[in-house]
């Protein structure tokens, strides 16, 4: 039986003699059960699964998906359309590339999960497997035949199964490289993903209930893991390296989109919310991830942007009522606010290193808490109104425009949360690059250096305390200018969201870890960090007191599995880019070398 | 072996100065009040057994130690006890233990060690106006001449962290010399290396030379380093012990002592404890971090 996968023509790998199935299937009958599986789970999702609309989603109708349903009937159509390839259908091959087993295994995987998850939840929630219809053990055990089939593809066995089942999960070694494309193509490419990503991503924003967000992560995250190992992701990013600024633009306007496709303005609240957070995690990036510097207090820069900007915003409850900046002065005091408040904690404490830095830095964090929630005129002098804030901040004019109303725009309705959004993108335009500006230059460079090895730094001339220096006051001044939106946007600052650590975003160790879970050193890493940190406390509501466990739990694995966060850095990427380099011959490097060092002496 | 018996044309412009540099770590002196000369287009090489101090010498020269006492001085003027205002002025290093920037391109490498050298700051990035690309465009194919120089060219694009340790040897001495100094110190340019690199190693010393830089290296291949010097100091527990052409040097019976460990006359410091201590050091020192 063995012999028969081996010799198998289309199997891909090279045949070695220890490939085999986990499970002993025929390779035909494992290819048949994938597909097979993958159509009947995408089918299964047409009956009823439930008898009771009690469920949120409504799955009790025979005839089309609802709710959760879709996602397995995505889920399924996506293992078809791997099993299809790995049959080597034409017009497929691309989506297996290196012909290996696991983004077949990955997506059935997908499919299975969210499908058991769906059914035990109707389970659970509505009190026994009574509650289930024959669709949904018939959507149970089709959604098994894939994964079934997949652990029977033959794959390298060393004899230690946990070894064995790795290899189905783990990305292919050599990715053939794809044939060139004409540009055109490549940029249609990018744009079909922006749209695709701009989907999945409203998708899961507007998804209404808990139980849905569950099941789209659930298919989303083995989704991009069948991606991610079919080597699709790295084809992908070299597509953006090439076509760097034409990725950005499609992004921002992917970004822009994003309020039209919407009808409630909660959705939208969300939008800005994660665009706020976004873009204090992506200046926290400027000092962690690029200047290595660990700030466990950055919060407190939004933090006085946003008081700042209330301040001087025209707030009748503000201590300086009669100043009512425009906006883009506010803006620009907020952001200067938090520019000199970064130099003033930077100064001191930037010749610290490592842990004593971060010490420091949680300190005054809290130490600007408490400050704002102690001037109240009794304890302080009064200037923040103490616990109750500064309340009634107007809304924002530009340019005659009124943020706080709703407005029409070709057909479609703004609200005002749709107009703070669009704002923020605008701001996070600046932000962004910003970063990448700064990241690209003398500048950007001696952080990095500083992060890999101060010692080494200061020797090639970079004067270590003034580059941090700069790097923690850009960071501030960009976190203050978020915090004087935000202000509008809540229309009133209170003190308690800037502490060191909370149920809810933003808070410094939120920030800190959307941009190490995001992927230190990249833009997209922490925005997508920061999306993600903002919709899982959002969406999760209904776990109430436990969803900081989960969360916990799911920082945990992440960071087991995927240490570099999820946006790998360029950096990071290139350790794998040189092919087996360190296995070249010491002498065929050496001949080379001294042939060029004779020269260049001669 | 080498054909290269190095002209001794002295020119005796002083490079680097250092007076009377003692460098203590609580009760250790690992430095005793060395005076040390290099010209300009010369060669010097300091050898000396394990935990000599040759390293910590090199720290006091370059400003990441700050010497207890004496001074270190530059074409004639002190040099501040600071990394990077060292550097500045015109001495650059590379470390015993490599120190590359590990996760950074080998072109960036370089970049990084153009920085006293150019002047860029937050905003001419951010505002990227046409002196910002200029200024960019040069830092670039300067660092690239060097590259090729070094012959490391091709790997413009890999990180520092996947290059052969013979490598990022070479490597090192680009980005040193990225800062275009007029001293170069080398801190046992050839560790780890076979013989082939060693040699390869010896020529591009010399090319160093060539272009005008004055070179002190560290070594402990001792026919690498007669070979190359013009001249060779011994640091034997922290103190200079010898300094001559390498023919004084290599007959020169205290070094011999000193390195064999045996007794002899005229020996500075209470002679046993100290020979223990050097052994002692020898096997430790030699795995330990230097800075
Ligand atoms: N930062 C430090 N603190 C305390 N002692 C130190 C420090 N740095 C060096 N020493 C001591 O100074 C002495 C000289 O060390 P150094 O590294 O300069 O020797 P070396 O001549 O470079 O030896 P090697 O040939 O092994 O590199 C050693 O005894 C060492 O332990
Ligand atoms: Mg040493």
């Amino acid at each position: 039986m063995t012999e028969t996968k081996n010799t198998s023509p289309s199997a891909g790998d090279a045949p070695t003699a220890e490939t085999r199935g986990l499970l002993p299937l025929p390779l035909a009958a494992a290819r048949a059960l994938l597909l097979a599986g993958g159509i009947a789970t995408a089918a299964s999702t047409f009956l009823a699964w439930t008898w009771t609309s009690a469920f949120p989603g409504d799955l009790t109708v025979t005839g089309y998906p609802g709710g959760l349903q879709w996602l397995t009937f995505t889920a399924g159509i996506l293992t078809t359309l791997f099993a299809l390839a790995s049959y080597g259908i034409r017009g497929l091959g691309w989506l297996i590339p290196a012909r290996n087993n696991a983004p077949l295994f990955l997506t059935a995987l997908g499919g299975f999960g969210v499908t058991w998850y769906t059914v035990l939840a109707i389970s659970v929630d509505l009190g026994g497997l009574a509650n289930l219809e024959p669709g949904g053990f018939i959507a149970a055990i089709a959604s098994l035949l894939p994964v079934i089939g997949a652990l029977s593809l033959p794959e390298k066995a060393t004899g230690d199964t946990k070894e064995h089942l790795k290899a189905y999960i783990t990305k292919a070694e050599q990715i053939p490289a794809p044939q060139d494309l004409a540009p055109w193509i490549e940029r249609a490419v990018i744009t079909v993903v922006t749209i695709i990503g701009l989907g999945v991503f409203t998708y899961g924003i507007d998804t209404e209930y808990g139980e849905l967000f569950i099941g789209y992560l659930i298919v989303v995250v083995f989704s991009v893991w069948a991606l991610h190992t079919a080597g699709l992701l790295d084809r992908f990013s070299r597509l953006v390296a090439r076509h760097r600024s034409f990725t950005l633009a499609m992004g921002f306007a992917a970004a822009i989109a994003f309020p039209f496709t919407q009808t409630d303005d909660h959705y939208a609240n969300i939008g800005v919310n994660i665009l706020i957070f976004g873009t204090v995690a992506l200046g926290l990036n400027i000092v962690v991830g690029l200047a290595g510097l660990l700030d466990l207090g950055y919060v407190a820069f939004l933090g006085v942007g946003a008081y700042t900007a209330a301040l001087v915003s025209g707030s009748e409850f503000s201590t300086f009522s009669g100043v009512h900046f425009p906006f883009w002065a506010a803006a620009l005091t907020g952001a200067a606010a938090s520019l000199v408040f970064g130099i003033l904690i930077g100064a001191p404490t930037l010749r610290l290193r490592g842990d004593y830095l971060a010490i420091v830095t949680l300190g005054f964090g809290e130490i600007f808490r408490i400050a704002v929630n102690n001037m109240d005129g009794d304890s302080g002098p009064d200037i923040t109104n103490g616990p109750n804030g500064i309340p009634s901040i107007p809304d924002l004019k530009l340019f005659g425009f009124n943020l706080g109303e709703s407005h029409d725009i070709a057909g479609f309705t703004l609200g005002r949360f749709a107009n703070y959004y669009l704002l923020m993108v605008l701001i996070m335009a600046i932000v962004v690059l910003v970063y990448t500006r700064a990241a690209d230059s003398r500048i950007g460079r001696s952080w990095i250096a500083i992060r890999e090895d101060e010692t080494a730094a200061t020797a090639m001339g970079i004067n270590g305390f003034r580059v941090k220096l700069i790097a923690f006051a850009l960071g501030a001044a960009l976190a203050g200018l978020a915090g004087t939106v935000s202000a509008h946007v809540t229309y009133s600052v209170v003190p308690t969201p800037y502490q060191f650590a909370g149920s809810t975003p933003p808070n410094s160790a939120f920030l800190l870890a959307a941009v190490v879970l995001g992927g230190m050193g990249t833009v997209a890493g922490p925005i997508l960090g920061a999306a993600l940190l903002y919709l899982l406390p959002e969406k999760l509501v209904f776990l109430q007191d436990k969803s900081l466990l989960a969360f916990g739990i799911a920082l945990i694995l992440l960071m087991r599995f995927r240490p570099e966060g999820i946006i790998a850095n360029r950096r990071r990427q290139l350790e794998f880019h040189e092919t087996g380099q360190l296995d070249v011959p010491q002498t065929t490097t050496l001949t080379d070398d001294s042939a060029t060092v004779t020269k260049a002496g001669a | 072996m080498t054909t290269m018996t190095t002209q001794t044309t002295q020119t005796t412009t002083p490079v680097l100065e250092a007076r009377n540099v003692t460098m203590r770590f609580g009760g250790l002196t690992a430095v005793r009040s060395v005076d040390f000369t290099v010209n300009a287009g010369e060669i010097v090489g300091l050898i000396g057994p394990n935990g000599a101090g040759k390293t910590t010498f090199f720290n006091c020269l370059t400003g990441l130690y700050v010497p207890t006492e004496g001074t270190v001085s530059y074409k004639g003027t002190v040099l501040p006890p600071k990394p990077h205002l060292v550097t500045q002025a015109g001495i650059a290093r590379t470390f015993q233990n490599i120190r590359l920037f590990a996760n950074m391109t080998v072109l960036e490498n370089v970049l990084v060690g153009r920085h006293t050298r150019t002047k860029e700051g937050l905003w001419s990035a951010l505002l990227r106006g046409p002196g910002f690309k200029k200024a960019e465009k040069a830092s670039e194919e300067r660092s690239m001449e060097l590259l090729e120089f070094i012959g490391l060219a091709h790997k413009r694009d890999h990180l520092a962290r996947n290059l052969p340790y013979g490598e990022q040897r070479k490597l090192e001495i680009a980005r040193a010399l990225a800062s275009e100094p007029g001293l170069l110190l080398l801190d046992e340019p050839t560790a780890g290396m076979n013989p082939q690199e060693t040699r390869a190693t010896e020529e591009l010393v010399f090319a160093i030379r060539d272009k005008g830089i004055a070179v002190l290296l560290i070594e402990h291949d001792m026919r690498f380093v007669f070979n190359l010097s013009d001249r060779v100091a011994v640091l034997v527990q922290g103190e200079k012990l010898v300094e001559g052409t390498s023919e004084v040097v290599q007959a020169d019976e205290r070094v011999i002592a000193a390195y064999l460990g045996e007794p002899f006359e005229g020996e500075p410091g209470a002679a046993e404890a100290a020979e223990v201590e050097a052994a002692e050091a020898q096997s430790t020192i030699s795995k330990g971090e230097d800075r």
